[in-house]
């Protein structure tokens, strides 16, 4: 129950903003942001109440919502989706206080900002596939209109694209997840949209297996983005609202991996494998090409966008690497990528508020106008560069700890990405912050005030936490883990064995919080 | 006493805290005591702890103390942890010391710089991180300290950033190394793949018995190690971001790009020795690579006119000692020259800072000349430190560049040392170009310039390094039993045995049903005579003595000789422009992966990737269009379509 309440939270409070009137712009934006750091210290409190000895499904919350059909509303945590769910809410508070020059339309913004909230929070915690899907679909609205509305000037265009192309690959998934709801009833007699349930005895022959894989694959590609289905992210980000683009990369990406670690993985684990130099490859490529079209771009945000094709390369990397390393290091990638570009988004949108403009061209010795501002950006440059010490470094090496346990020729194509990284991010910050300060429209800039010092200070606080003591996180991962290592190891998904062989048709799941193994 | 080992690095961190967030408030001289003080804490803790090491039983002197557990993932634990034994202490003890007299140093040199905090705040770090570089007792701390000297580099070396050209040189700094540290965390990685630890003793007290001798998997090791060890030591083929490192301040340059931090990769060489043992394939690359490096660097060494850049690619060449040492397996030596160039050329860097202060910036050779007289102190010790570059009896480099010379042709072969004793004439031949033309003859400053000496802040540090250079010599003296301390010292460390890795290797082998090769003729040493060592002793200083000499000729008794012989000829061109190197690594390597990087965007992504998708979009909408036609709005039109429809779908029921 404590979950639902976390995880709904900021819808109640979008609620409540509706009926503030207009006019009362700081009253909104207050209320706003107490809900949303309420919000993230109530979620804290689930993790100093989870349990690291489990890979077990935590919190759980299970009611029959429409029963006809056997679906429930079934909700819970694990390792996977702890940190993840945490960072949501830490980003969502995050995001609400970088919005505070918003002029426009404050109260539906904020409304349509908490919203957002909840339904991503839904995405981490549902354990049905049609609550999943509901909530995945559900949070497509919000960021529609916050890229539609509050957007720059190619606004409709790129929330247009950003819309089809989840859709598209969700309606996939949608078909997929009936399908796969016909054939558990075919096979056990029950009706049940129940992921827990149906990960257990989902039992199906490879070449089903594989065809339900590309579909969720499809989904969840394009989330990621992956290479070739990332163009809708430049786009996207180079439009939508600071706010928008920090939320975009630092959580909807990420619900594309998870849904490779919650579906693909477990469901299919004999097709994953199949599929694993596929994913390698188109992994590779992401990393190598996102970094080398990175290095060239003109305007920060794009720069910074296909910076993220490639990092979300290593988390896929790592995650098909299917071991303890490889998954770890992915989702501690997944949680650095999380707070390095949020932060890099909130710094680019911090210098646009200012100056107007984004082209790397228009700046140039910034650092010496903006000392405070050059440190910050500096740290977090660094951070995303993956220095050791800093976040970026730990996750990265498992990542390709992981991968090199599985081919040396991937690991090292896919390490080669650090020389990359090193180049356009380092390139970059000599052209904005160092070199001499010609430019007379920034010669009066002012520097950091203390809002966006609140902002950023948290964040290179984690990245030097994370790098220098990452065990408490690292920890939270362990049980889930090795759960997840176990259940696509080869010899564990021997198809027709005898594993499944006791399970009887009938056991029904509904209304059941827990179920027998 | 051991125990205070955790206490050295953090010194120096807390040092770069208060002036980095501080300076400005507490001032410059608050900073000058902060940032010195700190490295002076670290210094005394350091002889603490060799004091405490000195009184272990010689086969016990190696101290783990694990801090902190960084991180552990299965299998794979990574502790924050220290490792002190005979090698780190030895590394140690240059770090800090020389580390210390180079901060003081800065006191004077950076004393009109407005950011005066922010250096010494960066040197700070710089010296933190070091300490980790060389006091971890895993690969990961090491990779920790090793890009945090890359990163310390990066931002000293663009300190003037300002300059588009010192931002240049540290972005290309950073970059290069990160060339290496792609391999070093390749080998990093396949360490741990073989021997599921990468904890320092665990992996080599294993390797003998894990690895076969010179087998795939410690060849590839070894190289991907060594690859690194080339990008952060500055050798072929990633030796071009030294010299263009030399942007940075001069005391950056005696610290970090000649004394310590360029030296980190024959550290880590030697520290892996017992894996480049099993590896004879790699340890001829190590010896080839340095000593092609050794005379390379070199000859373009001969050619320069920049004061600091003469002394960039001298560093270069030394470097290339070091690992020619390595390479034929006298790691003792390796690390000997290591610790004697870090006085001699700190001295050099640090001599050339004093010119170029007291010329008011100026670094053209070509603009200086008879400055003896103006700066006494800083000619002396820098002619003391150049005789002991050169390798003239009785200075520190003498001993130390004659112990590698003879083992690259007693352990090596006739070309290793062929190489070694050709740069040595090289050596001494640009080195004292560089005396003659900086300091003797007539001037050539420009007369609105008033030369003078620096202050003693500047001067002490010079005296005292140009001391060690001159008596660094006495921690190795061959010949007889038992005075070669360095050695005797770094024996725990260095002592490879092969007799039982060559057994172990058998045995893998046999049970791996393979064919085991003669390996007996490895074991054998040939004898040398004494008459051979003294004999190459005094060959190798009659080489330096003709390359004085010949610079003597050149720049001193026949000055306009040079300028005549040179004009026009292509090697005279060719060295000068350093063999086209840079130019040629950015018409193959910089410019295409620009220009493919946009063509990747602008082509691939914008058109092809997105063409397909937003054309996909178009026919949709096509077909859209085509469709609409249907949906006229007339009654009649759609009872048509009804009818129509009705009977095709009669038509495929029946």
């Amino acid at each position: 129950m404590f979950l639902t309440l976390v995880t709904f939270l900021p819808l109640v409070a979008a609620g409540i903003l509706a009926f503030i009137p207009k006019e009362n712009e700081e009253t909104i934006k207050q209320t706003a942001l107490a809900f949303a750091v309420a919000d993230f210290l109530l979620s804290l409190q689930l993790w100093a109440d989870f349990d690291l000895t489990t890979h077990k499904m935590q919190f759980e919350f299970n009611v029959p919502w429409i029963e006809t059909w056997g679906i429930n509303y079934h909700v819970g945590i694990d390792g996977i989706s702890l940190l993840l769910y945490i960072m949501t809410t830490f980003l969502t508070a995050i995001s609400i206080l970088a919005s505070w020059e918003v002029k426009k339309y404050i109260k539906e913004y904020m409304m349509a900002m908490l919203a957002l909230g909840t339904g991503m929070l839904g995405v981490f915690v549902a354990l049905d596939f049609f609550l999943f899907y509901f909530f995945w679909e559900f949070q497509l609205v919000p960021m529609y209109i916050i890229i539609g509305v509050w957007g720059g000037p190619r606004r409709i265009y790129a929330a247009v694209k950003f819309f089809l192309y989840t859709a598209v690959g969700s309606l996939l998934m949608l078909v997929a997840i009936i399908w796969i709801y016909f054939i558990v009833q075919d096979k056990t007699g029950v009706y049940t949209t129940d992921l827990m349930y149906i990960t257990q005895r989902l039992d199906i022959p490879l070449s089903t297996q594989k065809w339900l894989f590309m579909a969720f694959f499809m989904a969840f590609a394009i989330k990621v983005p992956m290479f070739p289905f990332h163009t809708w992210l430049p786009d996207a980000h180079v439009e939508a609202p600071t706010a928008g683009s920090v939320i975009l990369a630092g959580v909807l990406l990420k619900m594309g991996t998870y849904g490779f670690l919650r579906f693909n993985l477990p469901l299919f684990p004999h097709a994953s494998n199949e599929f694993l130099p596929l994913i390698a490859a188109l992994s590779i490529i992401g990393i190598i090409y996102g970094a080398l079209v990175s290095m060239v771009q003109e305007d920060l945000k794009k720069l910074i966008a296909y910076s993220s094709v490639s990092h979300l390369g290593f988390v896929m990397l790592g995650i098909f690497a299917f071991n303890h390393y490889g998954l770890e290091g992915a989702l501690l990638q997944n949680l650095n990528h999380g707070l390095s570009t949020g932060a890099l988004f909130l710094i680019v949108g911090m210098i646009y508020d200012r100056r107007h403009t984004r082209l790397i061209k228009e700046f140039g010795g910034l650092s010496k106008q903006m000392p405070k501002y050059a440190i910050c950006f500096m740290i977090i440059t660094f951070s995303s560069i993956g220095l050791p010490g800093l976040n970026g470094f730990v996750g990265e090496f498992l990542v390709l700890l992981g991968i090199f346990q599985v081919n040396l020729m991937y690991a090292a194509l896919a390490t080669s990405g650090v020389i990359f990284a090193a180049c356009y991010m380092l390139w970059m910050f000599q052209r904005v912050m160092f070199q001499e300060l010609k430019n007379p429209e920034n010669m009066k800039l002012p520097d950091l005030n203390f809002r966006e010092l609140v902002l950023l200070v948290p964040i290179i606080v984690l990245c030097f936490w994370i790098g220098l003591y990452p065990q408490p996180v690292i920890k939270t991962f362990d049980a889930s883990v090795a759960h997840l290592v176990d259940q696509v190891n080869p010899k564990n998904f021997a198809p027709g064995g005898a594993v499944h062989a006791e399970l009887k048709p009938g056991h029904a799941a509904n209304g059941k919080s827990e179920v027998k193994e | 006493m051991l125990s205070l080992a955790w206490l050295v690095p953090v010194f120096p961190l807390i040092g770069s805290i208060v002036t980095g967030f501080f300076g400005l408030r507490i001032g410059k001289d608050a900073v000058g005591k902060v940032a010195c003080g700190s490295v002076a804490l670290s210094f005394m803790t350091t002889l603490i702890i060799l004091a405490g090491l000195v009184m272990l039983p010689e086969e016990h002197r190696i101290y783990e103390q694990v801090v902190f557990t960084w991180f552990a993932s299965g299998d794979l634990v990574v502790d924050f942890g220290y490792q002190i034994d005979p090698l780190s202490m030895v590394m140690m003890m240059v770090v800090t010391g020389v580390g210390l007299i180079i901060h003081i140093y800065s006191i004077g040199y950076m004393h009109e710089e407005y950011s005066y905090y922010r250096f010494f705040a960066y040197m700070n770090l710089f010296m933190c991180s070091m300490l980790l570089l060389v006091m971890g007792n895993n690969f990961l701390l090491m990779f920790i300290g090793w890009e945090g000297v890359g990163m310390c580099s990066y931002f000293l070396i663009g300190y003037y950033f300002e300059k588009k050209s010192a931002c240049d040189a540290g972005t290309k700094a950073f970059v290069v190394n990160r060339v290496g540290d792609f391999a070093f965390l390749l080998g990093i990685m396949y360490i741990f793949k073989e021997f599921k630890t990468i904890d320092f003793t665990s992996v080599f007290a294993a390797a003998p018995n894990t690895l076969i001798y010179g087998g795939e998997a410690v060849t590839l090791i070894t190289l991907f190690l060594f690859i690194g060890a080339t990008g952060k030591s500055a050798q072929i083929p990633l030796y071009t971001w030294l010299p263009d490192a030399m942007e940075g301040p001069t005391p950056v340059s005696a610290l970090i790009h000649a004394a310590t931090m360029v030296t980190a990769g024959v550290y880590m060489v030697a520290r892996c020795n017992a894996l480049f043992m099993l590896a004879p394939m790699s340890m001829m690359t190590v010896a080839f690579i340095g000593g092609g490096t050794a005379i390379f660097a070199a000859t373009i060494g001969m050619a320069q006119n920049d004061i600091k850049r003469v002394l960039a690619y001298s560093t270069v060449s030394q470097i290339g000692y070091m690992f020619l040492a390595c390479g034929v397996g006298a790691f003792t030596a390796g690390i000997f020259h290591l610790v004697t160039h870090a006085f001699f050329k700190a001295c050099l860097f640090l001599g050339s800072g004093s010119v170029i202060h007291g010329l008011h910036g100026e670094q053209d050779i070509r603009k200086m000349g008879g400055l003896k007289k103006y700066q006494p102190v800083t000619y002396l010790t820098f002619l003391i430190s150049t005789l002991a570059i050169a390798g003239i009896f009785p200075l520190s480099g003498f001993f130390s560049k004659d112990e590698i010379l003879f083992h690259s042709l007693v352990d090596g072969n006739m070309i290793l040392w062929g190489m070694g004793v050709s740069g040595a004439f090289i050596t001494a031949f640009y080195m004292f170009r560089l005396v003659f033309l900086t300091f003797h003859g007539e001037s050539r400053v420009d007369p609105h310039v008033h030369p003078h000496e620096s202050p003693k802040v500047m001067t002490l540090p010079l005296v005292v390094l140009a001391g060690l250079a001159a008596a660094g010599g006495l921690l190795g003296i061959p010949l007889i039993k038992g005075a070669h301390l360095l050695h005797h010292w770094l024996e725990p460390v260095f002592s490879f045995d092969m007799k039982a890795a060559l057994d172990a290797s058998a045995q893998m082998m046999i049970k791996e049903g393979h064919h085991v090769p003669a390996w007996s003729h490895l074991l054998e040493k040939e004898e040398h005579g004494l008459a051979m060592e003294i004999g190459l002793m005094l060959l190798s200083l009659v080489i330096a003595l003709s390359g004085i000499t010949a610079a003597y000729f050149f720049y001193i008794k026949y000055p306009t000789l040079p300028d005549r012989i040179m004009q026009g000829q292509w090697g005279y061109e060719l060295v000068k422009n350093k063999y086209q190197v840079d130019e040629f690594y950015d018409a193959t390597i910089v410019n295409p992966a620009i220009e493919g990087s946009f063509f990747l965007w602008k082509t691939c992504d914008a058109q092809g990737v997105d063409g397909a998708v937003n054309g996909v979009a178009k026919t949709i909408a096509w077909f859209s269009d085509q469709a609409r036609a249907f949906q006229s709005g007339f009654v009649r039109n759609y009872a048509l379509f009804m009818v129509v429809g009705f009977i095709g779908f009669l038509i495929v029921v029946f």
